[in-house]
């Protein structure tokens, strides 16, 4: 895909996202929205993924480590086939198979149950581990939040991954800078950010994950990256293009009412008229 | 009398995992720089390459366990049963039970028996936090024979085992020609009329020794082993209590959440029955020679007569 294709993709992932939250009434539309030019590039150019076939034994692998941005995954998930769109707006409803976090029994294209902050880049080393034990090419990709980071048990992952030089694992930051109580650098920082994986034996970039140029670059940079992980630290805009979540704290955990779903509708609307023009 | 031969159902765990490792090249075995005292390290010297260490980090550990499951290996993770039940429970509860992988739990140093290390290092909650999570089998093997038998029974069980061995060694007195393991499935030893000994783990050969210091105070005791915690054996359970119309359990755990309760919660609602609950009664272990603590908190052959005998008088 170009980047222009991308993007047009990404602004259909949004508008399935804030229609998913609204339907919910519920969930986490913010961090869905900034990680989304992240889940499409992943789903639409980086990885080896059939949505005809979810379990395809040598398929690249995804774990949502910040699993409340669940909508932003399965939006993707839907984009790409893996189930039909309309199913979207059962999101968090009772009997639905969309769990308001990711769940792997019911969903397809899910490969690990998450939602409990720190433990899905566990799953994502492990599955690494077995990666290269049984010497498959398959990468395997995790996403966490940044306000993530303040858990433990992701500096326990990282210190195994970085020392068992696992060179199939990419880590992918979704630096929205935002966390439930504010920003992170007001609730416990954990800048700096790279240079933390770097002491952890991390391949570390860089970039604007909001910008395909820079997310192309640097996945392709990861895959040639050899003998040790890479870690993609992405400085991204919560709620990245819906005008009034964007780096609004409060869009972390709430769906937008009929009024607010309206006004993000047609921001998002707007947003794919512009790319048709260009 | 002829020496009774003692292993630590630790050590079975470790040999089991080797015999099993032979022949399934999927079983990986995850330690947490306990291989030394998990005894997996000779499984560690028969396959060094499907032997993880992880390091000191036991939530960490579960994770990766999650994700070698999940393409496709058999991973048994070892810890103290403090560290694995207790510090990593959310992850196990999250991590493996609720997608339902297939991932062994080999739990040692459970129970007052850990002994000198004291309080700490003694898990007496792990069967009650283990046994909360839907869809996992909680196993607590009595001797050498049983632990080994349950080590391949929980690898051919598709699905979250958790097995929960000691650090003392223990008496091993099934025979390993005859003896019949099945998930689920408990095991009369000795029939009996006057009242029914439901005892798990190292416990069950201290009901048996039990049976007889009762006998020759002319009470008749069943002695039932209960290996398997969950899911337990409903049907013996009421069969028994029927039967004798007494009950007690004997177990090396706190009396809340393990086999007393799981007893408790089958006669309250099939068969109301006296019950008493012999175990570590809502207290924290503390240091000490283990059979010294055994005797201490009654849970010997002595102990669980004493406690038997009251509670028939009084009932």
């Amino acid at each position: 895909m170009t980047n222009l294709e991308l993007q047009k993709t990404a602004n259909e992932i949004r508008k399935s996202i804030v229609t998913a939250v609204h339907s919910a009434k519920s969930g986490h539309p913010g961090g869905s929205l900034s990680a989304a030019d992240i889940f499409t590039f992943l789903y639409f150019e980086e990885m080896n993924v059939d949505p005809a076939n979810p379990k395809m034994e040598n398929r690249d692998r995804f774990v949502l480590s910040k699993g409340h941005t669940a909508p932003g995954l399965y939006s993707t998930l839907a984009e790409k086939g893996f189930f039909p769109k309309e199913d979207l707006k059962t999101l968090r409803h009772t009997g639905s198979y969309l769990q308001g976090h990711p769940d792997m029994k019911g969903i397809p294209g899910i490969d690990m149950s998450s939602g409990s902050l720190g433990q899905g880049i566990s799953a994502a080393v492990g599955m690494a581990a077995a990666g290269k034990l049984d010497n498959k090419d398959y990468r395997v990709y995790t996403l966490l939040g940044d306000g993530e980071l303040q858990e433990g048990q992701v500096w326990e992952a990282a210190m195994w991954a970085g020392y068992r030089k696992l060179d199939n694992l990419v880590v992918i930051v979704d630096n929205n800078n935002l966390q439930i109580d504010g920003p992170i650098d007001t609730v416990c920082s954990p800048y700096p950010i790279d240079k933390k994986f770097e002491a952890f034996n991390f391949h570390v970039i860089n970039i604007d994950g909001n910008n395909f140029d820079d997310i192309r670059a640097a996945f392709a940079e990861a895959r040639a990256t050899k003998g040790m992980p890479t870690a993609i630290i992405a400085k991204t805009v919560k709620g990245k293009g819906v005008s009034f979540m964007e780096n609004e704290a409060e869009w972390h955990g709430k769906g937008p009412n009929d009024e607010e779903y309206a006004i993000a509708m047609e921001d998002l609307k707007k947003a794919g008229e512009a790319l048709c023009q260009m | 009398m002829s020496d009774v031969k003692k292993i630590a159902t630790r050590d079975s765990y470790g040999n089991a995992l080797v015999e099993l490792g032979k022949e399934h090249e999927d079983l990986v075995v995850l330690d947490a720089d306990l291989a030394g005292s998990t005894k997996t390290g000779v499984f560690r010297k028969a396959f060094p390459e499907r032997h993880l260490n992880i390091g000191i980090a036991e939530a960490n550990m579960v994770g990766i366990a999650a994700g070698l499951a999940a393409c496709g290996k058999v991973p048994f993770i070892s810890s103290f049963a403090m560290f694995v039940a207790g510090r990593a429970f959310e992850q196990v509860r999250n991590g493996v039970g609720y997608p339902h992988l297939n991932v062994k739990i080999g739990a040692t140093h459970a129970g007052i028996s850990v002994g000198e290390d004291g309080a700490t290092h003694q898990c007496l909650e792990d069967m009650a936090l283990m046994r909360q999570i839907p869809g996992m089998v909680v196993i607590n093997p009595a001797d050498d024979v049983e632990a080994r038998a349950a080590v391949k029974a929980a690898y051919e069980h598709v699905g979250p085992v958790y097995l929960r061995f000691g650090r003392l060694a223990v008496p091993v007195y099934n025979n390993p020609e005859t003896y019949h393991f099945e998930i689920g499935k408990g095991v009369v030893i000795k029939e009996g009329t006057d009242v029914t000994i439901f005892a798990t783990g190292l416990c069950v050969k201290e009901a048996m020794e039990a049976e007889a210091l009762l006998a020759a105070d002319g009470i008749s005791a069943e002695i039932i082993n209960i290996h398997t915690i969950k899911p337990i054996d409903r049907e013996l359970v009421v069969k028994s209590a029927l039967k004798t119309g007494k009950v007690v359990t004997v177990e090396e755990h706190s009396i809340i959440g393990g086999l007393g309760s799981a007893v408790a919660e089958v006669l309250s609602e099939e068969a109301p029955t006296k019950l008493l609950r012999i175990g570590v009664r809502d207290v924290f272990g503390e240091s000490g020679p283990a059979l010294e603590l055994i005797h201490k908190y009654e849970l010997d052959a002595e102990g669980i007569q004493k406690q038997v005998k009251a509670f028939l008088k009084n009932n």
